[in-house]
């Protein structure tokens, strides 16, 4: 059976040429379909694997009670200091908690790409163990701030993104000039960021404490002792949220309206497309009808019959699959974008195509084919032998 | 002297397949006058069916004249030939005359969806074409409702609604059994004689000999006898 | 029977082929409709109060606020007719649902809003009671408040002075919007300036906007540069724009979702110009006897291409109306669903787009088609058989 399958998807495979028409609607179509598919889908993996990068599990955000995002969050610098001494806090090298108290700023840079609208870019000043903190955080060009003096380090995506901000270049904020005195990358969220002492960042900008603290846990119930040690003080009224899951929630809301953009889009497109390949293919099947009822006056069985149509359908549907993922990758992978992040700055990230995107779009090439492929080969097997070889 | 309906004179068509020149009517000259029912015969390729697209305005000669009814078609451009068709000529073919997605009545309409005549007129003059034709019951049927013969008989009753004085068809019964083909000719004839309506059909059935007036023979191009 | 029938007659000479190009043509339709809403609502905000009316933010971010005390400046400028300020509070309703709520001078909201249809009663008691509240129409119903209750609304930025996040609004009021495009914003809550500013425990005296109504919309962008210069180099420097501008270039730091959505229609389209072009070269290349037979009855080459032509028109349009409907019902259920959040029904210049697309994919696929009817020879086409 399989192999009368086989061959006569063989004869099938050969007449494509002749109807190169129809079978290219069927490639293009499901390409199209695989391409949007995979394409906004990247979009969202890049910006989750982006904000997913950043943050361990072994570290805390400490913010204000109630705040959700490091900018409704404000500590003075009481609570600042109160803070780093929790228990639970791993030491440092140098025996000293491992914890770094950070301030957001936002500033605006010019976009490269749309000099008229400009956008917002987080700031952050930092201590140093900012840096012992986040081991991924490497400087890749010029040199480190110098505590003290109003110098900036630049994110990698900041440099790809925006322009104004490059080496030597003088950034202005707020009436006060900064020097652009080197770049990091991070492969994460901060990428979007500038970084500078915190101590200057209060002085310049009037501003005392912190919006969070970012401090590295002790052992495995490091985390409940922070929580409950920071509980217990009167004097406070803190979330301590772990780094990971800080940053992990915030790409739900993007996730999901893109979730919901690519679902309703594929959806709609995949219905055009299942439309379109009902069509080629019964018009491929009407086109062969003498062929496939002198198979079947042979003695070809009916079943072999609806296999190697199937085939066909799938076959075309695969490639046209292929094709689109291949589209997706060629003009989307690893593109630069930026989009409104939990601060209202920018956070840029690249679109992602992943392996298991690319499956996932094939399995809906895979589908559409089937489904497009299924009542023509109905038709074709259940042909009235005679009827169609008296239009001989 | 009857009134003379087709007029040809010194006819000769060239057909350009690619490079090659292939020379099918060769200086053909030739009278029908009104009233006349001609069979042109002839074997294959002797350019019968050629010479019946110049008669019917369905194509142009290379050289020479052809004039129908009094008009010089050969000077015609092909946006008048087409005025002209529709006003003067009906035509039935072997194949493919009738359009599979209207009705009978549909089919014999269409010649007059050309006319600035009513709906109520044009429903009108198709009915009495069919009765013409014996189809008046059939007039709601699809072509593929219906047999061969009564294809052609819808056929002939769209040729004649428009009330052309010249019916041209190309082997109207080639595709017809014995019986069905000698009621075709028998009800053209009918229309010749009762209706006055000039008729040229070329054709390979030696039957047809018997229902035409006369008979006309071609061989490579050129005419060879007028036999009354 | 009429040309038109005639024309409708050859679509269905292969019924099933037609129908799946429809449906083809529909789907298309449908996400373009939906779409181009999409891309509409972002580009929106182009009412023609959001063009008069502008709105002057800390200069770097409007997250950053500025100080109340600019606001006879502002009101000093000449073309500025009355001022309002709005302080984002943060809101948030039970668990963790954001709200849309600011800190306002009620009596100031009511003068520069005039779209806001609300009993003069309520406007009064907002005005008078400290711990009023009010709330548009859509949020209101979306929540199940009912006036006189006392709404618990808490602040994910600013504690009470007793330091709790959770505080709590009597709701003295509810808005509507004055048209259908106002109607659709009536989601947000408003309490009063002065009971925030004394309760909260952080800062004093401050905004985040001020809204400005000019007395002519024409001088808008003269007064926002006007604006803007009085307070450059000062540690409050600001930015003004129109609302309509606001709104765009919020919309922009999200990203350029009119390009994502032109990508979209690209493929969409570039596909189903294949897919009817083939149907239509199909359905002629089938019919090449009978349009010669429509030639030997009369019927002048320019009429069997207008025939083609037409039966393509009449494709696309059925298809594309319908999906059009059909966007329009499915942005209708989801304007429902979403208690008037988002208004994603094509409106009449979607609708306009959508038929001048319709009209040119007509020529694209039926063009060429329709040239070779046109130019196939009598003589040829009969014999070919």
């Amino acid at each position: 059976m399989l192999g009368q399958a086989l061959a006569i998807t063989g004869i099938n495979i050969r007449s494509i040429p002749e109807r190169w028409a129809s079978s290219l609607v069927i490639v293009i179509g499901l390409a199209g379909v695989v391409a949007v598919f995979t394409a906004l889908l990247a979009m969202a993996t890049g910006f989750s694997s982006t904000l997913k990068a950043t943050g361990r599990n072994d570290a805390v955000i400490i913010m204000r009670g109630g705040s959700d995002a490091e900018l409704n969050s404000g500590l003075d610098r009481e609570q600042t200091d109160l803070i780093k001494q929790a228990p639970g806090i791993r030491a440092g090298s140098d025996g000293k908690p491992l914890a770094s108290a950070e301030m957001i700023v936002i500033a605006e840079l010019v976009r490269k790409d749309d000099v008229k609208n400009g956008a917002n870019i987080t700031l952050r000043g930092v201590d140093p163990a900012a840096f012992a903190l986040r081991p991924q955080l490497k400087i890749v060009a010029g040199r480190n701030f110098t505590p003290g003096l109003r110098e900036l380090i630049v994110g990698a995506g900041v440099l790809r993104q925006f322009q104004g901000a490059e080496i030597g270049r003088v950034v202005r904020m707020r009436g006060s000039d900064w020097v652009v005195v080197g770049a990091f990358e991070s492969h994460d969220a901060h990428d979007s960021e500038l970084w500078t002492d915190i101590n200057v960042a209060r002085t310049t900008f009037s501003r005392s404490g912190s919006s969070s603290i970012l401090a590295a846990l002790d052992g495995a119930e490091g985390f409940d002792k922070v929580k409950g040690g920071l509980a217990a003080d009167p004097r406070l009224n803190v979330d301590v949220v772990r780094e990971l899951d800080y940053f992990n929630g915030q790409t739900k809301q993007f996730r999901q309206t893109i979730g919901f953009l690519a679902g309703t889009v594929t959806i709609i497109m995949a219905l055009g497309a299942v439309f379109a390949a009902l069509n080629s293919m019964y018009a491929a099947v009407a086109a062969r009808g003498k062929e496939i009822a002198t198979l079947r006056a042979i003695g070809f069985g009916g079943v072999p019959v609806l296999v190697s149509v199937m085939i066909e359908a799938l076959l075309l549907a695969l490639v046209g699959g292929i094709l689109g993922a291949v589209i997706a990758y060629a003009l989307f992978n690893n593109l630069s974008v930026s989009t409104l992040g939990q601060n209202f700055t920018q956070v840029v990230f690249n679109f992602k195509v992943t392996p298991e995107l690319v499956v996932r779009g094939l399995v809906i090439a895979i589908v559409i084919g089937m489904v497009g492929g299924l009542l023509p080969a109905i038709r074709a097997a259940r042909m009235p032998i005679t009827t169609s070889l008296r239009e001989l | 002297m009857p009134e003379s309906m087709v007029e040809i004179r010194n006819v000769t068509k060239v057909y350009e397949r690619g490079q090659q020149k292939i020379e099918v009517l060769h200086g053909l000259t030739l009278d029908i006058p009104k009233g006349d029912f001609v069979a042109l015969m002839g074997p294959s390729g002797s350019g019968k069916t050629t010479l019946l697209n110049l008669i019917g305005g369905l194509d142009q000669p290379t050289a020479g004249e052809v004039k129908v009814g009094g008009s010089r078609i050969d000077r015609l451009s092909s946006g008048e030939l087409a005025r002209w068709r529709a006003h003067n000529v009906g035509f039935v073919f072997q194949f493919y005359n009738l359009m599979p997605v209207l009705t009978a009545e549909g089919n014999v309409e269409l010649p007059l969806l050309l006319t600035k005549l009513s709906a109520a007129q044009r429903r009108k003059n198709v009915a009495v074409a069919l009765q013409v034709v014996g189809l008046a019951d059939r007039a709601r049927h699809k072509p593929r409702e219906l047999s061969g013969g009564q294809e052609q008989r819808v056929a002939i009753a769209r040729a004649l609604v428009s009330d052309p004085q010249l019916l041209v068809c190309d082997e109207p019964t080639g595709d017809l059994d014995r019986k069905t083909a000698d009621e075709i000719l028998g009800l053209l004839q009918v229309l010749n004689r009762e209706h006055g309506k000039t008729i040229i059909i070329v054709t390979h059935d030696p039957k047809a000999a018997e229902f035409a007036r006369r008979t006309l023979h071609l061989e490579k191009g050129q005419l060879l006898e007028q036999a009354a | 029977m009429t040309k038109s029938s005639f024309v409708i007659a050859n679509l269905f000479r292969k019924r099933t082929r037609t129908i799946l190009t429809l449906l083809s043509v529909i789907m298309a339709f449908l996400l373009f409709g939906l779409l181009q809403s999409v891309n509409s609502i972002f580009s929106a905000g182009a009412s023609f109060v959001g063009a008069t009316r502008l709105v002057t933010q800390a200069r770097v971010s409007f997250t950053q606020p500025l100080p109340l005390s600019m606001l006879p400046k502002l009101e000093a400028v000449p073309g500025v007719v009355r001022v309002s300020h709005s302080q984002w509070f943060g809101g948030v309703w039970q668990e963790n649902t954001p709200l849309i709520a600011f800190a306002v001078d009620p009596l100031r909201l009511r003068d520069v809003h005039a779209e806001f249809v609300m009993p003069d009663a309520q406007w009064q008691a907002f005005a008078n009671t400290r711990t009023a509240m009010i709330a548009g129409k859509l949020a209101a119903e979306k929540y199940g408040w009912k006036l006189g209750q006392k709404i618990p609304i808490s602040s994910n930025i600013y504690p009470q002075k007793n330091g709790s996040k959770a505080w709590a609004f009597d709701l003295v009021g509810i808005y509507d919007g004055k048209d259908d495009a106002t109607k659709g914003l009536a989601s947000t809550v408003y309490i009063n300036h002065d009971y925030f500013d004394e309760a909260n425990l952080f800062g004093k005296g401050r905004t985040n906007f001020f809204l400005l109504k000019l007395a002519d919309g024409n001088q808008a962008e003269a007064i926002s540069k006007t604006i803007d210069a009085m307070f450059e180099n000062s540690p409050d420097e600001t930015k003004t724009q129109t609302e309509k501008d606001f709104n765009l270039g919020f919309v922009k730091q999200i990203g350029d979702i009119g390009l994502i959505v032109r990508w979209i229609l690209f493929a969409v389209f570039f596909t189903l110009l294949l897919v009817v072009g083939n149907t239509m070269a199909q359905s002629v290349r089938e019919r090449v006897p009978e349009l010669a037979v429509l030639k030997t009855l009369g019927y002048s080459d320019g009429a069997v291409l207008g025939f083609v032509l037409a039966e393509a028109f009449a494709l696309c349009l059925s298809g594309g109306l319908l999906g059009l409907l059909l966007a329009t019902f499915a942005g209708a259920l989801v304007e429902q669903g979403s208690g008037g959040q988002f208004r994603l029904s094509p409106d009449l210049k979607v609708w306009l787009i959508g038929v001048a697309a319709i009209v040119l994919m007509s020529v694209a696929v039926g063009l060429l088609p329709a040239l070779r009817a046109q130019r196939l020879k009598i003589v040829d086409a009969l014999a070919g058989h």
